[in-house]
């Protein structure tokens, strides 16, 4: 099978402006990529382009096998899209609203009532659907945004940053709906928060600038962190944390040792492909250390997205 | 067709869940009838017709169609909505043509609902019927037009108050095109053919002759025309534009 999404090429330029600069990727069927990158990084401009909104400057797009450009409307057709910012029409209310997006999208008579139930229940609208929307909360907004792009059961869901302004609790729900529908499609999302990346993508790519700096599955996004294996520990008593400090940098193991004034958190780091739990749990136990903390770091997503983007936040 | 329907239909139940569709009516029809009365004249003419009532449709339209028409794609830009709009499998002619046909349904209610001074002629003398139905029919047909270009202008801004004062001055013009003060700023270095072409845009002199139940098939083209031609350029102006 051809993949879903497929980019080549992509440029969009904006008077002098490079917005999205020479871009290409493909999305297969099952994966949900995360689009991460700085604001400004050419994120949602990338969305626009593969939901239809924009035309690139130069560049390709097939979502399916169609061509965004040359056959918007059977592209169009198997997209859900949720812009940036979940935009509706505020009088209506999200009955109204999602019985406009089900004629829109010409569902047929016979499941439109069923499906619409449906997508209700998996949001939890129904409190609040013969309410205008814009009385409802930024929350209930994003939900009835979520709704109008998953009504139709689309195969390619487009989402430009589909918790922002939720709470944690909506937040988890979201991503929960978002993991139970990736299986049987491909859900790209754009965001800046790297947690949502670790929590749902199998893929992330990182841009910034318009470019991609990095396409990579979270874990080895992580793995790029210098922070991947190493190892941080707290002691009960603080006055040997010198001493101890000394011990471990001596271990042939160890590359560094680096120490947190604020916290007093000892983090270790290893010399290539050495593994530094066991040496270090060792040498605690020897020494009789009592520990208030000792764990194996999986690496920093945060700091890696840094690195990578490095002065790219503008 | 699904698409264009669907557009047609949110759009005019908009109009009724905002306060948007009572005001117009009601204003229109008190400002209608008032003008009928005391600037036309209707009583002392002593004729049984409503000339004095339709002779003032072209300038009330002059204001109260922008006001509709300047929403119509302005706050699709400015709620952002319109990226919504975009990405539906929805052509933008079918969008265009949803919005517009119905703003102008909702127009044509607003006009229908004068009925009352139509009833009123007929009560005190017996009107040509048939030239009232033509000056209905007329009347609608120029609001399609005021509508068509306001729906276009609409389309290349966010902000509605600048959409409603170039509607109002592009309706203008429009309007009195026929008249020496449009005429005269051409006649004197223009070929007498472009002024004669100017001077046939006039949406007054088309009115004109349909209101006296006069229906030239050349004033419909000309109606029919300058809707198709408006709406076209909006379709091409949001294909342009489509992000601000």
């Amino acid at each position: 099978m051809s993949a879903m999404i497929d980019c080549q090429g992509l440029t969009k330029q904006y008077g002098t402006l490079l917005a999205v600069d020479d871009l290409s990727f493909k999305v297969e069927p099952g994966e949900v990529l995360g689009f991460l990158g700085p604001n400004g990084a050419g994120k949602t401009t990338t969305m626009r382009i593969v939901a239809g909104f924009l035309s690139p400057t130069a560049g390709k797009v097939r979502v399916c096998g169609y061509d965004v450009e040359a056959e918007p409307i059977e592209a169009k057709r198997r997209i859900g899209y949720l812009p940036e910012g979940a935009p509706s029409y505020p009088e209506m209310t999200p009955r109204e609203f999602l019985g406009f997006i089900a004629d829109a999208r010409g569902l047929p008579a016979a499941t439109r009532r069923q499906r619409l139930e449906e997508v209700y229940g998996m949001l939890h609208l129904e409190r609040v659907l013969d309410q205008s929307i814009e009385t409802l909360s930024k929350g209930y907004r994003r939900r009835v945004g979520l709704a109008q792009a998953i009504l139709h059961d689309p195969d390619v869901l487009l989402l430009d940053e589909p918790t922002d302004g939720l709470d944690p609790n909506q937040k988890h729900e979201v991503r929960q709906l978002i993991g139970g529908m990736a299986k049987s499609k491909i859900i790209v999302i754009s965001t800046h928060l790297l947690e949502e990346v670790d929590a749902v993508c199998t893929r992330a790519v990182v841009i910034a600038r318009g470019k991609i700096l990095a396409d990579d599955t979270p874990a080895g996004l992580q793995a790029r962190s210098r922070f991947h294996n190493a190892v941080s520990l707290r002691l009960t008593d603080p006055t040997h944390i010198r001493a101890a400090k000394a011990e471990i940098a001596a271990l042939p193991e160890v590359e560094s040792v680096e120490l947190d004034e604020r916290t007093g958190r000892l983090t270790a780091f290893p010399a290539a492909n050495r593994v530094l739990l066991p040496p270090i749990s060792r040498l605690a136990e020897q020494h009789g250390w009592a520990l208030d903390e000792l764990h194996l770091e999986t690496g920093r997503l945060d700091e890696v997205f840094r690195t990578i983007t490095g002065g790219a936040s503008a | 067709m699904n698409g264009m329907f669907a557009v047609f239909k949110r759009e005019l139940a908009s109009y009724f869940t905002t306060p948007v569709a009572y005001v117009f009516i009601v204003i229109f029809l008190i400002v209608a009838n008032a003008f009928t009365f005391y600037l036309g004249n209707f009583y002392e003419r002593g004729q049984a017709d409503l000339a004095s009532f339709f002779t003032f449709h072209p300038w009330l339209f002059l204001f109260l169609v922008p006001a509709l028409s300047m929403r119509l794609w302005a706050e699709e830009r400015k709620s952002g909505s319109i990226e919504l709009l975009m990405t539906l499998p929805i052509r933008p002619w079918q969008s265009v043509l949803g919005k517009f046909m119905a703003a102008w349904a909702f127009t044509a209610l607003a006009v229908a609902l004068t009925f009352p001074i139509w009833i009123t002629v007929n009560y005190l003398g017996n009107p040509d019927n048939g030239v009232i139905l033509a000056a209905y029919l007329g009347s609608i047909l120029m609001a399609g037009g005021f509508l068509a270009v306001g729906s276009c202008i609409s389309a290349i801004t966010k902000n509605q108050v600048i959409a409603f004062i170039i509607s109002v001055v592009v309706s203008l013009a429009l309007l009195l095109a026929g008249l020496p003060l449009v005429l005269d700023v051409f006649s004197g270095w223009a070929p007498q053919a472009i002024v004669d072409t100017i001077a046939s845009l006039s949406f007054l002199t088309h009115f004109d002759s349909i209101s006296k139940g006069v229906i030239d098939v050349r004033d419909l083209v000309y109606f029919g025309l300058l809707i198709g031609f408006a709406l076209y350029a909006n379709t091409i102006i949001l294909e342009l534009k489509k992000a601000d």
